[in-house]
């Protein structure tokens, strides 16, 4: 099977300051991947480059066979990229069923305004904000801002999902029902590319976890062999978590 | 949208009929606020739905009146020369878009408004074509009575308020509409969306120019004559934008009804406060902006709301 995304040498840099250093990393269909690592190592910044904010200084990414190094984020959106934001990004005088139908229109293929209001109510279902189809995006709590961010990145329609913090500043149950959104999505065989903290989260997501550090793409592998490597703890996990989790299995 | 139309279409209708009892005073004052409207509408594209202030209608008004002007001179019949304005104001709106739109929000508005200035000064400074600081004298038809022309302009006039009305009607509820609300709220997030944001952002910079060209070019072929300070004035730009205000931007009689209230209020203050009347102007312009920041319309959804 052939890669859907694929980064080759891809580099970052700001001035003086590389934010991505020769990134390498192929993604097949399918895959829910959980991307760590401390803050600062450039997380974001690779999800901009992917998705065309950001022009790669090096390297060539390549999507769905197509080179999209190049690509303007609204284009690259057309393709079949969406991203949640770290911080969401409502269009906040618009409703919540208006937020979603913009992305339909925009970059999911919906012909015309009563089409993507049906998208928009069919993916308001799915995320739980039905009864909130008609409030304005700004009064919505953070949670609910979280999920129609969600909601928002499948009226796209996307062969790639990049969730950027999704539950940052959620609380335990909040992100249970998160968590448990996310793996509904990749039940549709939409590929997840997730930036995440909370470990928990990840392990129990992810199908492979890459590390980044400065910018360097440190570690890939499976959550049992990411969570034991030593180059791992060192730059993000600590120690501390390494003795327990060893203790735990142990 | 059926509504406004309609709405829209009996207004229209309303004010075709004021020639039948108006003197050339009400005349005059009627095609000044379809003027104005117009101004204000256009405005509306780029100012109220994609949320970029722009303070070029100026430099389009200017540029429309002087094309309009040069073309008759020439000897171009004056409908033709009102087209030859609007094409020469949407392919300028279109360059001058394509290079200011990648500024935002205060860059963006510094840089417009100094356009009209330098327009103003190429203009002076060419006096072969223009006429340069002397003005421009335009034909003036022998064989039509002062209450024909004032028909004929106001008649002109309300044809082209239609016009970009049913334009700005037809946008808002257009996908390019909905793209303008997008970039309007957090542009950002609409191009991840998938939002072509320079192409809608120019696409609605052109609007804003081709109806303020025509516009212009009317009002050269009406006052018979035009000089450079006369139509790049800045306070067609400022004047546009407070209409908008007044009317409230989201709406889409809002600008209509803004120029007929700011119009009225300088007419009525002109006349009894000769001596300070831009000073109480002033006034009256901030104290509605302070108490009424989205529009007289505000009034009745404010209303609404509470029943």
């Amino acid at each position: 099977m052939s890669a859907l995304l694929e980064l080759s040498g891809v580099s970052r840099r700001f001035g003086g300051l590389t934010a991505v250093a020769k990134v390498d990393l192929s993604v097949e269909p399918g895959e829910v991947i959980g991307l760590i690592g401390p803050n600062g190592a450039g997380k974001t910044t690779l999800v901009n480059v992917i998705t065309g904010v950001h022009r790669a200084s090096e390297g060539t990414v390549r999507f769905d066979g197509q080179d999209v190094t190049t690509l303007k984020p609204y284009q690259a959106a057309r393709r079949g990229i969406a991203r949640t934001f770290q911080i969401v990004q409502p269009f906040p005088e618009m409703t919540v069923a208006e937020n979603v139908a913009a992305a339909a229109m925009f970059a999911g293929a919906a012909r015309h305004g009563r089409e993507a209001n049906d998208v928009a109510h069919e993916h308001l279902g799915f995320v739980g904000l039905a009864e909130m189809a008609d409030t304005r995006a700004a009064s919505l709590t953070l949670a609910m801002r979280k999920r129609l961010e969600l909601a928002k990145g499948l009226a796209m329609r996307p062969k790639l999902l990049l969730l950027d913090e999704v539950n940052a500043g959620l609380n335990a149950t909040e992100v249970d029902h998160a968590l448990s959104l996310i793996r509904g999505i990749a039940s549709r065989g939409i590929t997840i590319l997730i930036i995440e903290h909370l470990m928990k989260v990840v392990l129990s997501l992810c199908t492979r976890i890459v590390v980044l550090h400065h910018g360097e793409l440190i570690a890939s592998g499976t959550p049992q062999s990411i969570v034991r490597d030593p180059r791992v703890i060192q730059a993000y996990l600590g120690r501390r978590y390494a003795t327990a989790e060893s203790a735990a299995h142990g | 949208m059926r509504k406004s139309a309609l709405f829209a279409g009996v207004l229209f209708a309303l004010i075709a009929l004021l020639p039948l009892g108006a003197d050339a005073y009400w005349l005059r004052l009627g095609t000044t606020v379809l003027m104005y409207g117009v101004l204000a509408m256009a405005w509306n594209f780029i100012g109220g739905m994609a949320g970029y202030p722009s303070f070029a209608s100026a430099a389009f008004f200017g540029l429309g009146a002087y094309t309009g002007a040069v073309a008759q001179k020439l000897g171009v019949p004056m409908l033709l020369a009102w087209a030859s304005a609007g094409t020469m104001a949407l392919l300028f709106a279109a360059l001058l878009g394509l290079a200011l739109l990648r500024l935002r929000g205060h860059y963006f508005a510094i840089a417009s408004l100094v356009v009209a200035e330098v327009l103003r000064e190429l203009v002076n400074a060419s006096t072969d074509l223009t006429g340069g600081g002397m003005g421009l004298n335009l034909p003036v038809p022998k064989d039509a009575t002062i209450t024909s022309q004032a028909e004929f302009f106001f008649y002109s006039m309300l044809a082209l308020a239609v016009v970009t009305f049913a334009a700005m009607l037809a946008v808002k509820h257009s996908r390019l509409g909905f793209g303008l609300r997008c970039i309007q709220q957090n542009e950002s997030a609409a191009d991840m969306l998938g939002v072509n944001t320079t192409m809608y952002k120019v696409a609605a910079f052109v609007l804003s120019g081709v109806f303020v060209g025509v516009a212009g070019a009317i009002y050269a072929s009406w006052v018979h004559y035009i000089e450079p300070p006369d139509v790049f004035d800045v306070l067609y730009s400022i004047k546009a934008i407070v209409m908008v205000l007044l009317g409230g931007a989201g709406s889409v009689f809002g600008p209509l009804v803004g120029a007929a209230l700011f119009l009225s209020l300088e007419e009525l203050v002109w006349r009894n406060y000769l001596q300070v009347h831009t000073g109480v102007l002033g006034l009256m312009i901030v104290l509605l902006v302070l108490f009424m920041p989205k529009g007289v319309f505000s009034l009745r959804m404010r209303r609404k709301g509470r029943a």
